[in-house]
């Protein structure tokens, strides 16, 4: 069933124009890959999606709700949670004041917290420490884990894996897994085809501000001609 | 002749002017930290809390220290008002933008000032303390109403502190100063933080001026020596910084009660001048405040 819904998205950044009709559709206990060169526009529609970056046109449903062109700040209320790219903690205020944060913004009670905490019990010995000296690998876990804090259905993570040594992946990997098998919906964007083949469900492969084509995982697995095409790949 | 009473004296003279300063230079440190926002308007908000105190002195009968606790509450939810409508009706629509919110305040400087002389006219006006209250040293009186200031300013700024570090708003301002985007992306009402913010900040700079209206009198023109000070205050404690604004505060109201008693307040001005001039040089991001992020 689809939880969430984007349609024919337009963005600029001035005059250059960043998302071109740009439309997914996520269904929940579902992980949907967004795949795309450096500059494909992936973290661009992040933004447009929280509504940070303000697209021109389109519609955005969450059940049947159309939330475009609401304030940012009612985006993560109705349930989509986020994982920016370089999870832009506050690294200023401590790993529970992060978690506030998430468990603030819509609050729906801890669960979304205690479920956290088992994917990532480092964080619980780490609670009053400044959320800037984390370990990489823990910022990666705090950062998903106020994004789980929100008790999301939907659930956006950009490049979490980025920078990260494979051990710290695969956790984080594990993490996203679960997610999906609790019925959260997952868009995940990486730019590494690798990365994504054993999680992904569906793949959706962007470039210029568009989507050029979207797969099944099992087609892009037994074709790996469409990798070619699509990310110019061996990697 | 005696030292002691001397030092005494000037230490108390610090701790009053550096009581009000901390008020008023944590508004202006607060906006600019939280919204980035350089309120050129601040010490007008500063001057409408001591007009305010006189007009309540005025219209309110009974005993002066009635009209002094009415202005106290009044005074501030007066100028925070103006504040907020201020930022709904100007800082907003020009988006914060840092240069706009400049010329802005400027304007909105010069406002408020000429408004206040076509209402209330160019003269200085007095207003009774609200009790007095001579505490006794062996070598001079001291007035009990400064002690008073001092013990107002230091609660308010304690609770103040206490709020940003163990309340919800007191958070959702700190995640906003350090990253407006991302606090957006958990439901953080950004706007509505900013417009909190700049009625705050203005809510302590009146209450500021409620404060001295007793010792300096009330007029139209008293904005700007607080303005210019809490400026100075703002950018040697690092600008946005709440610790360093409160330390500077203190360092720059105690050495002006200082040097003003011992030399002369022409000395005071120069010396916190050339302090500004240092830290600009010598530690931009303020002697408290920490390197660049
Ligand atoms: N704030 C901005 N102002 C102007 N242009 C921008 C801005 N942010 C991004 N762009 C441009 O928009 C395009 C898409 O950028 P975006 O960050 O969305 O790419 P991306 O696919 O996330 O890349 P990466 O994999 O490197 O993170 C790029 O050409 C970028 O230079
Ligand atoms: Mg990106």
């Amino acid at each position: 069933m689809s939880v969430m819904r984007v349609e024919g998205y337009n963005a600029f950044y001035g005059r250059s124009q960043a998302l071109r009709d740009f439309s997914i559709e996520l269904r929940g206990g579902e992980v949907l890959c967004l795949l795309g060169r450096n500059g494909a526009g992936k973290t661009t529609a992040l933004k447009a999606i929280m509504g940070t970056v303000k697209p021109a046109s389109g519609a955005l449903w969450l059940d049947d709700v159309n939330l475009f062109g609401r304030p940012a700040e009612e985006i993560p209320r109705a349930g989509i949670g986020y994982v920016p790219q370089g999870r832009r903690l506050f690294s200023e205020l401590t790993v529970w004041e992060n978690l506030e944060i998430g468990l603030l913004t819509r609050e729906q009670g801890r669960d979304g917290l205690d479920y956290a905490l088992e994917l990532f019990p480092v964080l619980k010995e780490r609670m009053k420490q400044r959320s800037g000296t984390l370990s990489g690998g823990e910022q990666t876990m705090l950062a998903m884990a106020r994004a789980m804090c929100i008790t999301p259905s939907v659930i956006m993570l950009d490049e979490p894996t980025e920078g990260l040594m494979p051990s710290a992946i695969a956790g984080i990997r594990d993490a996203v897994m679960k997610l999906r098998d609790s019925g959260v919906a997952v868009l995940l964007v990486e730019q590494r085809v690798d990365a994504v083949l054993p999680i992904a469900d569906r793949v959706a492969f962007m470039d210029h501000g568009e989507i050029k084509a979207e797969f099944p995982i099992d087609e892009v697995r037994e074709n790996t001609a469409l990798l070619h095409q699509y990310v110019g790949v061996g990697h | 002749m005696d030292i002691v009473p001397y030092l005494l004296l000037a230490t108390l003279e610090g701790l009053v002017q550096a009581s009000v300063l901390m008020l008023t230079a944590l508004g202006l440190s607060l906006v600019f930290g939280v919204m980035r926002v350089v309120n050129v308007s601040h010490g007008e908000f500063f001057m409408l809390g001591a007009v305010a105190a006189w007009v309540c002195a005025n219209l309110i009968p009974g005993p002066p220290y009635v009209p002094f606790i009415a202005a106290l509450l009044i005074a501030p939810v007066f100028v925070g008002a103006l504040a907020w409508a201020a930022d709904w009706a100007i800082l907003k629509r020009i988006n914060y933008n840092p240069e706009a919110t400049i010329v802005s305040t400027i304007g909105l400087m010069y406002i408020i000032q000429q408004m206040t002389l076509i209402t209330f006219g160019p003269d200085a006006q007095a207003v009774d303390a609200p009790f007095y209250y001579t505490v006794r040293f062996p070598w001079f009186g001291y007035s009990g109403y400064k002690f008073f200031i001092i013990a107002v300013a230091f609660v308010l700024v304690g609770g103040l502190l206490y709020l940003l570090r163990h309340s919800k708003v007191g958070l959702f301002m700190r995640a906003t100063q350090f990253d407006k985007e991302t606090a957006q992306n958990f439901g953080i009402p950004v706007t509505k933080v900013y417009s909190g913010v700049f009625a705050v900040g203005a809510m302590l700079a009146a209450i500021g001026g409620v404060l001295v209206v007793p010792s300096q009198q009330a007029h139209y023109l008293m904005g700007h020596d607080p303005l210019l000070l809490s400026f100075v205050v703002v950018i040697v404690g690092g600008l946005g910084s709440i610790p360093g604004t409160i330390a500077a505060a203190i360092l720059i109201g105690m050495s002006d009660g200082l040097l003003s008693v011992f030399f002369s307040p022409t000395l005071a001005k120069i010396f916190s001048t050339l302090l500004v001039a240092l830290v600009l040089v010598f530690r931009p991001q303020g002697l408290f405040g920490k390197a660049g992020r």
